[in-house]
């Protein structure tokens, strides 16, 4: 077996457990850091909208076997005047040359130009004209469809969960998600096409999707909380997102595989292109929804669980039962554990608190049950 | 879920649902196989492309004012564009076409996008400019086409081709039907020409032979027949739909043009006296030409009995509404009817834009080649199924044996989507996008994540030392719940977008909504089948260590042997202590806490393991 499912072995008994929920304030803290950076970044180096939000036009030159960038910049220069032009090479044989708004005269003039500068025939230089509207139309509607969305989805893991925190922590996360990607999208200064809006849409509902299956476990760990008190919510939930653990890893891992495969091969032999404009959104998307489902979304929710007056008494109650215990001196691994590295001895001594006040030691008492693997063996029957 | 206690899930039944499936799947290509026998030119195994795949012509258009017109109003505004573009894409829509993306762009520029080749013909309702114009009604008759059983010599001023019964006559034999019937002199020929020489536009000789076998053969239940945009001389007769297909008329020339409507507004209704009636209503105002031409036309129409006593509002070639005529001195005209606030202002609308001598001035008519091309097509398919390797790798690390079911599971998903596509390819005009793909892309993540949820529960469950029988069934209760609400929420993710974006993003919401119901599909219908079924065998039931259920490994202490040879024992570390007889004390002290906590409470807590630390947010 590998590696992994050791680890999923232990995280689900809980003999390695990391204080992912416990330690709320710091990934959140870090959430912030990094929202506060992507916001930072797309105000001070902006987004590089892409000829759709702009408006312009744009020629594209097929089947030249020239792809040097230097000629069409110079018949764009002869032409107009103002910003240059934005030329890609687009695959094995194309360029394509994006400029502002030019005249129909003008027009003409570059598609002459270019068709001469590449060697190819009149015809092979395709030109349209995009008006700034259509990227702003799509836009606008999306937006519109997010809001509808968020307020839906609001009800129905409200409803669902029976928790209203549960349903503001996955937007908190959602949210997060989207302008951490808007975010790398500046970074990088790819352009903002159309595609990438998609892309991002894309990542909305990934991004609940990978929260939900984390929440449903927690919800799972913590029913008939009230009904124990060895364990405070914040521990449930924790022990739910470790047990979840292996999970989110093999699914992003299985997510991100296939999207990463694409925006490899986009970015490097397709150049410019919707399919790389939407394999950038979604490889990023994808990895933050996975991140933030883990590290935003599951301690929020603990954390803001934790105000509620009801589980304020319950975790009171199990430390100070907790406390009591302790006193009295049976000691049975109540120390506070990490997870990390500890030895085999103490993880199984601490592994034996359970629900008994005088739990035992590592010893086998007599009388004790066994567990199943000491029951003498029946032959399984085939069925 | 409440009860923790363990619910003896109902008794699957395997078998029986995986047959089910393969009826399904066979049933969706074998549709398509027909398809493409019936339709060849429509049905095919692979999807069609849309515009941005494979390429297609884009027209600019400039919706222009008609110099020589005569008053009307000399500005184009916005709702007049959106009107335009409301006609074309009703046009556009209805011939077939699916996918075209109709955009405003700038001030006053309509682009219209049509994927693949489009037909001379659907090009020519794009560029066509809409009309608006009053003729009078000749005849009224139902929307279906005659009937041939039913097929008496009859008076053609009076058709009434109306089925007697429901089963539909084939269209050879309606033709040649309507051309009996209409063929008054029976010279085999349909004439063109009136009889006699009508003696006004509302005059039934107007109703020639070759209009009654129109007449007798148009259908206006058929939607294809409701595009509009048969736009005829004024001075001809014509056969036309009820823009709701509900009826259908036959229509003198043309009495005035929409050209001459000074205004169109929509209100609520006022008598005589002024007061409102509270009932909607349009109201018309005419110029000066068009006052005395409507003047005359509801003079003359007022007198004939019904339905020629009618006008019909001709729209872009369908009947937008055939008001009955009073007498109309004053230009000024009121409809009346069952409208409402909306359908009254729709109304006007309409007949605001058709008072527009509008004509489209193509500014740019392009075959563009796609953006990506094939070359981009091909790539990016490429690396998709790299990236499904990659997948099918990983997987076989994770999950060893279980791996064959979880990429059986994905292609099987991959083959019924593909399936679906095809079909709706050929059914609904469906055109696959680069939008589309993406929806597919993010499909991969979504549908494996369904059985990962599955199997880490079964693990779950093998851990908590449930044999491995008991394991499938209990770890399935657990993770269809989550598999179910997470998908859920996908879903509403993308209907949501669906009914509120368009173009690109619709066809990736389209796809992502798709791949998330036959996920749920694939995973009730065909893993956990499989998966009941794979426990059975002694690979997977008897936890071979290659399984990838072998309990070992899994840490539990409480398997049944396995029949194969005991497997090595992973390898320790120092952070992964292998279970030994510490964790076998564990689980012993788990299971009489358990008892002990199911005699204090009604329901036992099942995950008590021993807390994780003492106190939150401790530093360490």
């Amino acid at each position: 077996m590998s590696r992994l499912s050791t680890l999923g072995n232990d995280l689900h008994t809980g003999r390695r457990s990391f204080p992912i929920v416990q330690r709320y304030r710091t990934w959140l803290l870090a959430a912030a850091v990094l929202v506060l950076v992507s916001v930072l970044l797309v105000a001070v180096k902006g987004l590089n909208a892409g000829i759709e939000f702009r408006g312009g036009s744009q020629f594209t030159v097929t089947g030249t076997s020239r792809l040097e960038v230097e000629p069409a910049r110079e018949v764009v220069d002869t032409v107009g005047e103002g910003e240059a032009a934005r030329v890609t090479t687009v695959g094995a044989e194309s360029v394509r040359v994006q400029t502002q708004e030019l005249t129909a005269e003008e027009t003409t003039a570059v598609r002459e130009g270019l068709a001469e500068a590449y060697d190819v025939p009149v015809e092979d230089v395709t030109s349209s004209f995009v008006g700034p509207t259509w990227g702003q139309d799509i836009t606008r509607q999306a937006v519109q469809g997010l809001v509808i969305f968020l307020l839906l989805v609001s009800a129905v893991l409200s409803l669902y969960f029976r928790s209203w925190r549960m349903a503001a922590s996955a937007m908190v996360a959602l949210l997060n998600d989207l302008v951490l990607t808007v975010g790398v999208y500046a970074l990088v200064g790819w352009e903002v096409t159309p595609a990438t809006v998609i892309g991002l849409l894309t990542i909305l509902g990934y991004s609940l999707y990978d929260t939900v299956v984390v929440f449903d476990k927690i919800r799972e760990n913590t029913q008939g909380l009230d009904e124990q008190d060895d364990r405070t919510y914040s521990e449930a939930a924790n022990l739910a997102v470790n047990q979840t653990l292996v999970r989110s890893i093999n699914t992003s891992l299985t997510s991100i595989l296939p999207v990463g495969s694409i925006l490899f091969v986009g970015a490097l032999l397709l150049g410019a292109g919707t399919l790389r404009d939407i394999a950038l959104a979604l490889f990023v998307g994808m990895i933050v929804s996975t991140l933030s489902s883990v590290f935003v979304a599951a301690p929020l929710q603990a954390a803001l669980q934790e105000r509620d007056a009801r589980t304020r008494a319950h975790t009171a109650a199990v430390l100070e039962r907790r406390a009591a215990r302790a006193a009295r001196g049976d000691g049975a691994g109540t120390g506070a554990r990490t997870g990390r590295g500890t030895s085999a001895r103490t993880a199984s001594a601490a592994s034996t608190a359970t629900a008994e006040p005088d739990a035992a030691e590592e010893a086998v008492v007599p009388g004790r049950h066994q567990g199943r693997a000491a029951q003498p063996r029946r032959k399984k029957t085939r069925r | 879920m409440a009860d923790k206690s363990v619910r003896p899930p109902a008794q699957p039944r395997p078998v029986r649902t995986l047959v089910i499936l393969f009826i399904l799947v066979v049933a969706i290509f074998g549709a398509v196989a027909v398809g493409t026998q019936v339709a060849p030119g429509n049905a095919s195994f692979t999807p069609k492309l849309a515009l941005d795949l494979e390429g297609g012509t884009q027209l600019i258009l400039t919706p222009k004012l008609d110099e020589g017109a005569e008053g009307g109003e000399a500005e184009i505004t916005d709702e007049d564009i959106d009107q335009a573009i409301e006609i074309i894409r009703q046009r556009v829509d209805a011939s077939g076409v699916a996918e075209a993306e109709i955009t405003r762009q700038g001030q006053a520029n309509i682009v219209v996008g049509l994927p693949g080749t489009p037909s001379p013909e659907t090009l020519e309702l794009v560029r066509q400019s809409a009309q608006l114009r009053f003729r009078p009604v000749l005849a009224v008759v139902a929307p279906t086409p005659m009937d041939p059983a039913a097929m008496v010599a009859e008076d053609p001023a009076a058709p009434t081709p109306a089925p007697t019964d429901g089963a539909p006559a084939a269209p050879e034999e309606i033709e040649a039907a309507a051309r009996t019937a209409a063929d008054t002199d029976g010279d085999g020929e349909l004439s063109t020409e009136p009889v006699t020489e009508p003696t006004s536009n509302s005059d039934t000789a107007w109703m020639t032979e070759q209009l009654v076998y129109e007449l007798y053969t148009l259908d206006c239940t058929d939607p294809d027949n409701l595009v509009g945009g048969d736009v005829r001389n004024p001075a001809d007769p014509v056969v036309s739909c009820g823009s709701d297909g509900q009826v259908k008329y036959a229509l003198g020339p043309a009495d005035v043009e929409g050209t001459d409507i000074a205004s169109a507004s929509s209100g609520l209704q006022t008598t005589s006296t002024g007061a409102t009636t509270g009932a909607w209503a349009v109201n018309l105002e005419f110029n000066g030409e068009g006052t005395r031409l409507f003047r005359e036309s509801s003079q003359r129409l007022v007198s004939l009995p019904a339905p020629q006593n009618q006008l019909g509002i001709v729209l872009d070639g369908l009947v937008i509404s055939a008001p009955t005529m009073s007498v109309i001195p004053d230009g000024k005209a009121q409809i009346t009817g069952n409208f409402d606030r909306e359908s009254a202002a729709a109304l006007a609308n309409q007949l605001n834009f058709g008072s527009l001598p509008l004509n489209f001035e193509v500014q740019s008519e392009e075959q563009i080649s796609a953006t990506l091309g094939t070359e981009h097509l091909r790539n990016g398919l490429i690396a998709g199924v790299v990236g499904l390797v990659l997948v099918a790798a990983y997987l076989l690390w994770q999950y060893r044996g279980l791996s064959v079911i979880a990429v059986a599971s994905l292609v099987l998903a991959a083959i019924l989507t593909y399936g679906v596509i095809v079909l709706l390819s050929w059914l609904q005009g469906y055109r696959l996008s680069l939008a589309g793909v993406a929806g597919l892309i993010v499909a991969v993540g979504i549908t494996a994540d369904s059985f990962i949820l599955y199997f880490e529960r079964m693990r779950d469950e093998i851990r908590e030392g449930r044999d491995l029988v008991s394991a499938t069934r209990e770890g399935w209760a657990r993770a269809r719940r989550t598999i179910v609400i997470s998908d859920f929420v996908t879903l509403l993710a993308a209907v949501v977008l669906y009914f509120l974006a368009v173009g690109g993003v619709r066809g990736f919401a389209f796809t992502l909504g798709l791949t998330t119901a036959i996920d749920l599909l694939v995973v009730f219908f065909f893993t956990h089948p499989v998966m009941e079924l794979a426990i059975r065998t002694r690979f997977f039931g008897g936890g071979h260590r290659l399984s990838g259920l072998n309990p070992e490994s899994l840490g539990a202490v409480s398997a049944p042997p396995p029949p194969a040879p005991r497997a090595p024992r992973p390898r320790r570390t120092a952070e992964a202590p292998s279970p030994a007889g510490a964790s076998r004390m564990t689980i012993a002290e788990r299971r009489a806490a358990e008892r002990e906590a199911a005699a204090r409470a009604a329901e036992p807590d099942r995950t008590s393991d021993e807390p994780v630390s003492t106190s939150t947010g401790e530093e360490r």
